[in-house]
Order: C-alpha cells, then sequence, then structure tokens
C-alpha cells in the first residue's frame, strides 16, 4: 500500500511534549472515514514512519487529526510541520471499540495519559448515539494538571448532564484542588452497573493492567472489558511479524482487543 | 419519614461489608456523623490521632506542607476511610487533611475503639483485617503513582 498524501491543516501542542495535526488527503475527492480504536501509519519523507492512533471524530469524513507525544526522530520531524505541508498517509488499520456492542450497557472508559487520545473517537460516537447507552462514565488519568490532553474538552464533557468524567492527577501541584491518586482509585466509586457494563481502557500497559484488575474486582467480566495495545508496527497489514502478539498481530488483529482472548499472555514480559 | 441510624449507615458502607453484627453494636457506640464545610481542616501533621473517619459524601485532600507549598498526595473521597494511625502508637497523624468539598462523614473514636479491641480480640481482627487491606491498596496505588507510568521515559 502506498501513502497517499495528506495536507497538514493545523499543528497545535496540547502539552509541553504532545500535539495534535489536523490533516486533509490531497485529493479533495477522496473522503476520508475511519472507526473509532483504528490507527494510520503517518509517513515522513525522508525521514521515516510510524504507526498513530486516529483521535478525532469518526463522523468528520473531510479531515482527520492525530495526537502524538514528540518521542523520536519522526515526531519531532512532524512537530515542525506547519499548514500546506505534506505527508504520507496508509490507513486506516487495526480493529475498533465495539460501539455497537455497547448497546443497552454501561460504558466505562479509562483513560491514562495520552490514552485518552485513541479514546476520544469512541466517545464522540457514544455521545452521538447517547440514547443507546446507559450509563457513560470516563475515567482520566493524568501524571500532573499540565499534562491532561484535551483540558477544554474535559469541561465540556463534565458539563454535559448524561455524561460522568472524573479526573484526576498521580502529582499534583500547591494551586491544584481536584482529584489525586492514580485512575484505578476512581473505578470502586464510579456509578455503573458492573453486572451490565462494557469497559474500554487505553493508557500505558502497566496502568491497564491494574484498571482491569480493579474492574474485575468491582465484578466486571473479562468478556465486557476491552484495551488497546501497542507494539512496535512496520507493514500495518500483518506481514513483517513486527508487532506479533502471541498467536496475533497488534496491526490486523488489534490494536483493540477483547480482554478474555489475550488475558493468558496480558502484562507476560516475555510477550 | 424514617430516621436512618448508624448502625444502617455503617452496615451500607463497603469497608463494614460483611462486619459480624455481634461487633456492630460496638463499632456503633464509637461513632458519630459530623459534617464539614470546604476548606475545614480535619487535622495537621503530628496532631493526637486518636480518630478516624469514613468519608460518606465528599472529599478530603491528604497532603504534605512542602518548600512549594502544601501539596495533596491523595485525595479519599465517598466510600473511602480517611487515617489509620489511630491503631499504631505513637497515634499521631502523618499527613495533613483539609476538606475539598463538603464533606458528610462518620467520625470514629480509635481510642474507644481501641480499648474494645483490646477487651474482644475478634473485634480486632474484624478491624485489622480491614484496615489491612485498605492499606495494602493504598500501598499498591503509591507505588504506582511513584512509577510515573504517564512519564517521558516510561
Amino acid at each position: 500500500m502506498l501513502p497517499a498524501p495528506c495536507r497538514i491543516q493545523q499543528v497545535w501542542d496540547e502539552t509541553d511534549d504532545t500535539f495534535t495535526m489536523e490533516l486533509k488527503p490531497a485529493d479533495a475527492h477522496r473522503p476520508f472515514s475511519f472507526q473509532a480504536g483504528q490507527f494510520n501509519m503517518l509517513y515522513v519523507p525522508g525521514v521515516g514512519e510510524i504507526p498513530i492512533s486516529i483521535c478525532g471524530d469518526p463522523a468528520d469524513t473531510q479531515s482527520f487529526r492525530h495526537t502524538t507525544r514528540v518521542v523520536g526522530v519522526v515526531t519531532r520531524a512532524m512537530r515542525q510541520f506547519q499548514p500546506g505541508d505534506v505527508l504520507g498517509v496508509r490507513g486506516p488499520f487495526g480493529s475498533a471499540w465495539p460501539i455497537e456492542e455497547a448497546t443497552g450497557k454501561d460504558v466505562v472508559i479509562v483513560a491514562g495519559g495520552i490514552g485518552l487520545a485513541p479514546l476520544r473517537p469512541a466517545l464522540y460516537r457514544l455521545l452521538a448515539q447517547r440514547g443507546r447507552y446507559g450509563k457513560v462514565v470516563l475515567l482520566y488519568g493524568a501524571r500532573t494538571p499540565q499534562d491532561m490532553l484535551f483540558p477544554h474538552e474535559l469541561e465540556r464533557w463534565r458539563g454535559k448532564f448524561d455524561l460522568e468524567v472524573y479526573v484526576t492527577v498521580d502529582r499534583a501541584t500547591a494551586s491544584w484542588r481536584g482529584n489525586v491518586g492514580v485512575v484505578t482509585t476512581l473505578i470502586p466509586r464510579a456509578p455503573f452497573d458492573a453486572t451490565n457494563a462494557i469497559s474500554l481502557i487505553c493508557g500505558p500497559e502497566v496502568m491497564m493492567r491494574y484498571t482491569v484488575r480493579e474492574l474485575q474486582r468491582r465484578g466486571v467480566a473479562s468478556t465486557q472489558i476491552y484495551v488497546s495495545m501497542e507494539r512496535n508496527m512496520k507493514c500495518a497489514i500483518g506481514f513483517c511479524g513486527h508487532c506479533q502478539y502471541g498467536p496475533a498481530f497488534i496491526c490486523k488483529d488489534g490494536p483493540v482487543f477483547r480482554f478474555d482472548r489475550i488475558e493468558p499472555i496480558f502484562g507476560k514480559a516475555e510477550v | 419519614m424514617t430516621t436512618t441510624t448508624l448502625e444502617c449507615i455503617i452496615k451500607q458502607q463497603p469497608f463494614f461489608a460483611d462486619f459480624p453484627n455481634k461487633h456492630l453494636k460496638l463499632i456503633v457506640s464509637c461513632a458519630r456523623n459530623v459534617r464539614f464545610d470546604e476548606g475545614h481542616a480535619l487535622f495537621h501533621e503530628g496532631d493526637v490521632a486518636d480518630q478516624f473517619y469514613l468519608v460518606r459524601e465528599g472529599a478530603v485532600a491528604v497532603s504534605v506542607i512542602t518548600p512549594k507549598g502544601c501539596v495533596t498526595v491523595q485525595t479519599v473521597g465517598d466510600g473511602d476511610i480517611l487515617g489509620w494511625s489511630w491503631l499504631f502508637p505513637p497515634h499521631r497523624w502523618h499527613f495533613d487533611a483539609r476538606v475539598v468539598r463538603p464533606t458528610r462523614a462518620l467520625a470514629f473514636d480509635g481510642k474507644c475503639l481501641r480499648t474494645k479491641c483490646d477487651k474482644d480480640h475478634d473485634l480486632g481482627y474484624e478491624l485489622l483485617r480491614r484496615f489491612t487491606r485498605l492499606v495494602v491498596e493504598r500501598l499498591e496505588a503509591t507505588r504506582l503513582q511513584l512509577l510515573d507510568i504517564y512519564g517521558k521515559n516510561t
């Protein structure tokens, strides 16, 4: 698959090491559609190609967004992009969050750090069809108040009567008046029916491990827990094997996995 | 209109789930309803710790005074227990606690409970079992905080 040229519309900083790009296919007749949870391979000519989750609204087929942290050569190059610059996009790839399966259930979204970015499209979908679901609860943990992603959107969501939003930070500043503690501490008192709930989790793997444990302790079945996994990806189409995860490939069997299907290998250091 | 008794309120709290009925009356006799406004300082580091709290509704920030000011290390909310220093000598609080949202709580007289536990070891065992689990959960959460899982180098 060849990368399709896409033009940068906007670039802006979310935190001191995280930024968002809004892109549009260079071919205006080529709308872009994706499912919540999927990712693209973004190619910076002469530098490299990396997988990044799509974090915008799936209902918008004219443009799409990626939020990423500056961690290496490719992301450092991307951060220098200006509106009008072009990069190559292959995708979308991978499995999606189970939005249809959530119908009639309470939905508990647990996000850690930049893990909120791949979950945001799921939240957009849920809110667009709000009547189909029971309680919708967002639990978000960030390192510090300054590291929170999408703070204005979080505030807007908190103001909605049909969405429960709980935010916590691991480390507080002297001026922070909000909750302090790891995101797992929000689970015991989050308002949802564990016997009829589905949970979507994304964040560092250690955070997901403890979150799953806390949800299970609360009574949520492993078949109702979904996690988004991450491994090094190169081809994104299941050929190269770089993203092999036990018997699966993250690029085509994931990144979203139903937890019971990976429970035997989840958290194993060798896998 | 029915009056909800202290016993009913305590029975409903997850911390006291499955608490043996024969010991519940002893717990109730050491408990009282309390209410605090936002900003109220519950206790300061070094104060005598002769009680613990069960937050029914609200939020309390557990904090440490640092050169940069008062820094919250944990927020205790609905259904959470605040305080285990009442159990161990020298029975002094190790942190500051300040109410960050109007809070209704149950305050338990630690001195009263220590005396009862000395006389009734089964009661002591039930309480220690619960407080040990609480301490383990808080330790686990603190270790996760220390890991800095969202940090740049993780």
